[in-house]
């Protein structure tokens, strides 16, 4: 029960994009395209899943031990982004088809505040190991339905006859404030 | 203290250092040598030029693609395409060198102004009124679009035309496109024939308002024997790949028809200044011949 609240209130209520604001840049740069966004937002799973656990062994063995918690910040974009280069070099030489896939991306997200965030977020809400993995992967998949979903209306957007100063950028900046809005709704749904 | 937090994250940066330096030699990924030769071998201008984002781009699609020439480097011409083809292992294409050429001779014509254009200076924006300020709407406009879009430094403005240094103009094409009248064009440095005027018009719309502009008649579309002239949008096009090939039987009666001699003899157009001097050079010797052989008849 507890994993299935997590994953509603990390893909809907708590929305990594929409309700705690993290991410925005790849949010409004990778969404023009729905294929681009699928990338994007798988990418950025699959860089969740893997830099969580890291950071939470990092926390748990080396920093409380230490007693270096003011470090976590800096700790934990260091090892994120050797994580990703490292990812990045495992999969050119592995998986070449995974590689191309997610093309830019991956270097992209080396400093995403998205990755950074829902790793620092475990360790507010004090999360065990399983349940920390488990809910990197719940925001990955919030992460992608927002960006699906913006990029599905700034497609259908493009064809429609804005006025020239909101066509692009602004009119996107305007949807994503609405979707937040919209995503409001599902606050008090789960405490 | 400080003391640990410093070697902790000196540590810690260490050795994730080692881990990537251990991992880059673990995963390293034989990428072809030959992309970066070629790549080197490039001018690096990334001008875009062959159709490719850029150099590199390029030269990976050379080496991996068999269906891409060697010779689309335009910017590096002939040297740049035997390097090209000598490290990917490809004939060099028997493409010719192009240059990008004007058609207008609105000075010659003596194309009145309209009116006095005092807006922004750029073509683009004159010819948006009133079709621009020149009486021909076709015209060279003069504000130099392309000279500002040249990456080469190949272009300039004289008596209010584009001139365009051929020692310069390495046919990257990029100027092709923000002409809004589209008065330039690429033609092979050794075309032959070309017509000076890019007019849409016909016969007395065209005389109304230039001296010098090509009129439509058609007669060299119906001249010329190898039938590479034809009139497409509203303007003559000469095939300038199958004239060529043709070669000079006709003895290019394309320009002795033409009555309003705006379809022209290219040559030394586009030519290096080298095989200009020697063009001029041959002339002067052939016109000293003849003045030789013609002198000796009064006399005899």
């Amino acid at each position: 029960m507890e994993y299935f609240l997590i994953l509603i209130s990390a893909i809907f209520v708590n929305n990594i994009v929409l309700a705690q604001y993290l991410g925005q840049c790849p949010y409004l740069g990778c969404s023009k395209e729905k294929g681009v966004s699928l990338g994007m937002g798988g990418a950025v799973i699959f860089v969740m899943v893997i830099a969580t656990p890291l950071t939470w062994l990092i926390q748990e063995y080396v920093l409380l031990p230490l007693d270096l918690g003011y470090l976590q910040t800096i700790m934990f974009i260091l090892v994120i982004a050797s994580l990703v280069q490292l990812v990045e070099m495992f999969l050119k030489k592995s998986v070449p088809p995974l590689y191309n896939a997610l093309g830019i991306f991956l270097p992209l997200i080396t400093t995403n505040c998205a990755v950074l965030g829902v790793a620092i977020l475990v360790q507010r809400k004090e999360f065990d190991l399983g349940l920390s993995i488990f809910y990197s992967f719940a925001s990955g998949l919030g992460f992608l339905l927002a960006l699906v979903l913006l990029a599905a209306i700034r497609e259908r957007l493009e064809v429609t006859h804005l006025p020239k100063s909101m066509q692009g950028v602004p009119a996107a900046l305007v949807m994503a404030g609405i979707m937040s809005l919209s995503f409001m709704a599902f606050k008090g749904m789960i405490s | 203290m400080v003391l640990t937090s410093v070697l902790s994250l000196l540590a810690l940066g260490f050795f994730c250092a080692v881990v990537l330096s251990a991992a880059s030699r673990v995963f390293y990924v034989e990428e072809d040598p030959r992309v970066e030769a070629i790549c080197d071998a490039l001018p690096g201008a990334n001008c875009g030029g062959c159709g490719y984002a850029g150099c590199e781009a390029y030269a990976i699609a050379v080496i991996t693609d068999p269906d891409v020439s060697a010779g689309l480097c335009c910017a590096g011409g002939a040297e740049v395409t035997v390097a090209v083809s000598e490290l990917s292992g490809k004939a060099a294409g028997g493409d010719d060198p192009e240059i990008s050429f004007r058609r207008c001779v609105k000075d010659e014509g003596k194309v009145e102004k309209k009116f006095g254009y005092q807006g922004v200076l750029s073509c683009t924006a004159a010819g948006l009124l009133e079709d621009g300020p020149d009486a021909c709407k076709y015209s060279c406009l003069g504000y130099g679009d392309c000279v500002k879009a040249c990456p080469f430094d190949a272009m300039y403005i004289e008596n209010d035309l584009v001139v365009i240094d051929p020692e310069k103009c390495v046919a990257c094409g990029a100027c092709i496109n923000v002409c809004p009248n589209q008065v330039l064009e690429m033609i092979p440095r050794r075309a032959r024939v070309q017509v000076f005027c890019s007019t849409k018009d016909k016969m007395k719309a065209v005389m109304d308002v230039c001296e010098a502009g090509c009129i439509n008649c058609m007669k060299c579309v119906k001249k010329c024997p190898a039938k590479v002239i034809s009139h497409v949008d509203g303007q003559i096009r000469i095939d300038q790949a199958a004239c060529l090939a043709y070669g000079p039987d006709c003895e290019e009666i394309c320009v002795d028809v033409c009555p309003r001699d705006i379809l022209r003899l290219m040559c030394p157009v586009g030519i290096t200044a080298k095989a200009q001097e020697a063009a001029a050079a041959k002339k002067a010797a052939e016109a000293a011949q003849a003045a030789e052989a013609e002198n000796p008849q009064p006399t005899a």
